[in-house]
């Protein structure tokens, strides 16, 4: 089921330096969220701290709450692993288990997660490589190993991987950026229908992709190299790109739209 | 084998350089190491030539089956020889080391790659390292003075609870100079650089290979399982390989501990039996002319099942080359 994020007063370090300062926003459930700004501005990590995938980087920590409808992930009774279990990712670079069939490669979280028998396993695999756009693709060859895919395929594999365990909230990281146009695009559509069931929150370089999937924008900057990231300001996709309420966000997107 | 690296080759120097020597430095070394490859290939040639030739001179006026007799006699009348308790116990020493030592070695491993902090692990890999360069007398002199008496009490244990088995009924009472003494030894003396490669393959496994499996809910077992293990398999084939070698050829260190004696066993806490290396250690000395080549030719055949492991290791790392991930 997809839920609703509520970020409040969120810092987030690698060892003594802060990379993020103070964020809170609210994702609301069946949407798209877009984070755009600068390189090195945090959006990675930020995007990181709603899985607590930030804490397994050494010397990394969080600060601050954020609330998976009325649960706070950083609360301390709450296991972090059954955080990324409700929480899925998908990184900026396709990474299948190299050494795992395709089949096995969308059952692996599912595995993990409890016992399946076969025909319950090949139905969820089914529905879930059909789910990424790519069952069609490789409905021939389920036992050949996920790297032995394109780079596109690679990351619709690891979107039905991640979409196999019915996540609440799924965190994709630049999930174009090392792809071809028209894996682009079919990545693009495959947001917008997977936006029905879950809670999607997308990083993007890219503003014309920002501005196609996501409903609504957040604009992060840094004031200078070193700095902590903050959030400038998060609204309609269609007002941030229209008019937005901070000079720097108009800069930023225009001087990208050149 | 994994740990090798590709290293890309430099591109090749076209045109001239002005006021360069490249030129005539490039045909120095061209010469230089084509002339010491070259030379390599010679020398070992010739030594297998000459140990071939002298192992066959024995094996022409061997009396007795080389590969099925039961004893080492190249000096009676007549010479009789065989390597059949050479070769049971090599493999059979080699393999209770292995299933002992590469177990806890990848255990040793993930834990000072995955589980230690970074204080603690940091040392031990240090200690571990010192331990593979630790001689391998040493490691005979302490199993003797050591593990032998030690190992007495085990080998009543196993004889107590494992006895049925047959494999672990020890039928003749005395010191636990076995084959099974000299397995314990050798995986001991293994253990350090099995550990110590196995830890650096796991060290390696990318960092997007392990988060890919943390992102899904996994535990750190499970990323290992998931990540890591699969990765580092042929890595740990590979170091298994390494120690392998070193337990078939090792030495000393089974000479001072085992009690040689020409028998095959199964009862493998009884003392006796003999290894390849340990026989030619204890032999050479006093052998005489054909003695020393009857050594020599089982010489030959450690080496021979020393090249049949490694391709069979070999074997097994490339079927799995189309899972290696070279595309992930
Ligand atoms: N593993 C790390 N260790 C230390 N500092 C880090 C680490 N990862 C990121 N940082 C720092 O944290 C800050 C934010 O990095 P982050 O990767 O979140 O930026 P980003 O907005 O995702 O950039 P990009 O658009 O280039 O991906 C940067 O200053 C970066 O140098
Ligand atoms: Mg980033």
């Amino acid at each position: 089921m997809a839920k609703r994020i509520d970020v409040s007063g969120l810092s987030a370090y690698y060892g003594s330096h802060k990379a993020i300062d103070d964020i809170s926003m609210t994702v609301e459930p069946r949407s798209v969220t877009a984070f755009i700004g600068p390189s090195g501005c945090g959006k990675s990590t930020f995007l990181r701290t709603l899985n607590r995938m930030h804490e397994v980087t050494p010397g990394g920590r969080v600060e601050g709450k954020v609330m998976l409808d009325d649960e706070n992930l950083y609360g301390s009774s709450v296991d972090p692993v059954a955080v990324r279990r409700t929480v899925g990712m998908v990184f900026q670079r396709p990474n299948p288990f190299p050494t795992m069939s395709i089949f096995d490669n969308v059952a692996a979280g599912l595995r993990l997660n409890g016992s399946y028998r076969k025909n319950q396993l090949a139905e969820i695999v089914e529905r879930s490589l059909r789910g990424a756009n790519l069952w069609n693709e490789v409905k021939d060859r389920l036992n050949k190993p996920g790297s032995g895919l394109s780079g596109g395929q690679q990351q619709r594999l690891c979107i039905a991987r991640a979409i196999a365990v019915e996540p609440d909230v799924l965190l994709m990281d630049e999930p174009c950026s090392a792809l071809d146009p028209i894996s682009t695009l079919a990545i693009e559509d495959l947001i917008s229908e997977l936006k029905e069931r879950f809670t999607i929150v997308i990083v993007t370089h890219n503003m014309q992709q920002a501005a196609r999937v996501s409903d609504r924008t957040a604009f992060f900057n840094l004031a200078a190299v070193g700095q902590p990231g903050k959030l400038i300001e998060i609204d309609e996709t269609e007002r941030i790109f229209a008019n937005p309420s901070v000079q720097a966000t108009e800069d930023y997107i225009s001087g990208r739209f050149g | 084998m994994a740990t090798t690296t590709d290293n890309a080759p430099a591109p090749p120097v076209t045109g001239k350089r002005p006021g360069s020597t490249g030129r005539a430095g490039d045909k120095v070394f061209l010469g230089l190491s084509r002339g010491s490859g070259i030379l390599l290939l010679v020398i070992m040639a010739s030594i297998a030539v000459f140990l071939t030739y002298r192992a066959s001179l024995a094996l022409s006026r061997n009396e007795g089956n080389f590969l099925t007799t039961f004893d080492w006699n190249p000096a009676g009348d007549p010479p009789v020889f065989g390597i059949a308790v050479l070769l049971f116990g090599t493999v059979v020493s080699s393999i209770i080391a292995m299933v002992i030592a590469v177990p806890v070695a990848v255990g040793i491993a993930l834990f000072i790659s995955h589980y230690a902090p970074r204080r603690l692990a940091a040392p031990l890999a240090y200690v571990v390292d010192l331990l593979a360069a630790v001689p391998s007398i040493i490691y005979g002199i302490w199993g003797a003075l050591f593990l032998v008496p030690y190992l007495e009490g085990l080998n009543l244990w196993l004889d107590d609870f494992l006895g049925w088995t047959y494999v672990f009924e020890k039928t003749q009472v005395g010191v636990a100079r076995s084959l099974f003494t000299v397995g314990v030894l050798l995986a001991i003396m293994i253990l350090p650089v099995v550990t110590s490669v196995s830890r650096e393959v796991f060290r390696q496994v990318p960092r997007m290979n392990e988060e890919a499996a943390l992102a899904l809910g996994a535990t750190r077992w499970e990323v290992i399982r998931l990540s890591v293990l699969p990765f580092g398999r042929s890595g740990v084939i590979s170091a298994s390989m390494l120690g392998l070698g070193r337990a078939l050829g090792e030495t000393m260190a089974v000479a001072t501990v085992l009690s040689p004696s020409f028998v095959i066993s199964l009862h493998l806490l009884n003392p006796g039996g003999g290894t390849f290396a340990q026989n030619i250690a204890a032999k050479f000395d006093e052998a005489n002319e054909l003695g020393r080549d009857a050594l020599i030719a089982s010489g030959l055949v450690l080496f021979v099942l020393t090249l049949l492991v490694n391709g069979a290791a070999r074997l097994i790392i490339a079927r799995r080359k189309e899972y290696s991930g070279a595309n992930a």
